[in-house]
């Protein structure tokens, strides 16, 4: 066994393994380190197969914002999971079944069908051993696919607007600034000058 | 792919983590937090395909995909944890049978 194919063998298990715990565990929390550690795993998985850049960010964008967020929301909801998990197993054997099938046809399609020449041959953007991945990602990124790569900032700029938009809650007790009426303020308005005679002040 | 790692073997792996998000979206059917943790399992073993495709293929389409694929999920995964944070603020409850309110 090679050195790589054992660390392929590491990565494998252990991302099934947390998988598992992410689905199974009793406390959220676990889940969403669970998913952490799967994470970290994927991107064990990802390197090996010569994707660097897609690695790294798996790392940067999933445990460093998404599980993040998920511990935070876990956290910030005071909820009793203990009562979620009434009924746990009661929907285990649907999702057996389901899932049995399910794996067997993707075992067989996986285990069964073979990549015609052809294909192999006539890929679009041809990897180079010569240039490192990132960089060969940075050139068609901003170049041949500027469109997409734009509208994933659209799509991630209207994920920040709703999720800003929904969560927004003004409260009508609270002291707030109102911009508008500072900067439209006049002097006119507050401050009054008044002459007083000499020595009746006061 | 060289070094031993065919391609059936990522794609065994994908397969395993996609069963297992769809298996955990059936046992968590009140945990509506968990749910989307197994929704974000699915989209990893997806990516893991196509990352595996890629190399296989020699191709760096499959990558630029996972790229986007990334953005989506990020994207999901704000858009959900909000609408679980406004329901919780007005039902007390994130347990999916009680999000009934839209029956009519």
């Amino acid at each position: 066994m090679t050195l790589p194919l054992f660390f392929f063998y590491l990565f494998a298990a252990i991302l099934v393994a947390s998988a598992l715990m992410v689905i199974s565990a009793r406390n959220p929390v676990h889940a969403v380190l669970f998913l952490i550690l799967a994470f970290f795993n994927a991107s064990g998985l990802f390197m090996l197969a010569g994707a660097e850049f897609l690695a790294l960010l798996l790392i940067v964008v999933y445990v460093g914002a998404v599980a993040v967020l998920f511990l935070f929301v876990v956290m910030m909801l005071d909820v009793d999971f203990a009562s979620l998990r009434q009924g746990f197993l009661q929907y285990a054997p649907v999702g057996v079944v389901v899932g049995v099938i399910l794996l067997l046809e993707l075992l067989l399609l996986a285990g069964s069908f073979v990549v015609s020449p052809e294909a192999a041959s006539g890929s679009v953007l041809p990897i180079d051993a010569a240039t490192d991945n990132m960089r060969a990602i940075g050139l068609v990124l901003y170049t041949r696919y500027v469109f997409l790569f734009q509208g994933a900032a659209a799509v991630l700029l209207v994920a920040m607007i709703g999720a800003i938009v929904l969560t927004l809650r003004h409260k009508t007790n609270v002291k707030r600034q109102n911009p508008v009426d500072q900067v439209a303020r006049r002097p006119s308005e507050t401050l009054e000058v008044v002459k007083v005679k000499s020595g009746q002040g006061l | 792919m060289g070094l031993g790692i065919e391609l059936g073997h990522y794609l065994t792996v994908a397969a395993i983590l996609f069963t297992l998000g769809v298996f955990g979206i059936f046992i968590n059917r009140k945990n509506i937090i968990v749910i989307l943790m197994s929704v974000e399992l699915i989209l990893l073993a997806v990516n893991l395909n196509m990352v595996a495709f890629s190399a296989a293929l020699n191709d760096l389409q499959g990558q630029i995909f996972a790229l986007l694929i990334l953005t989506v999920a990020a994207a999901e995964a704000a858009i959900g944890l909000a609408i679980l944070v406004i329901f919780y603020r007005n039902r007390g409850s994130i347990a999916v049978e009680d999000v009934n309110q839209l029956k009519g």
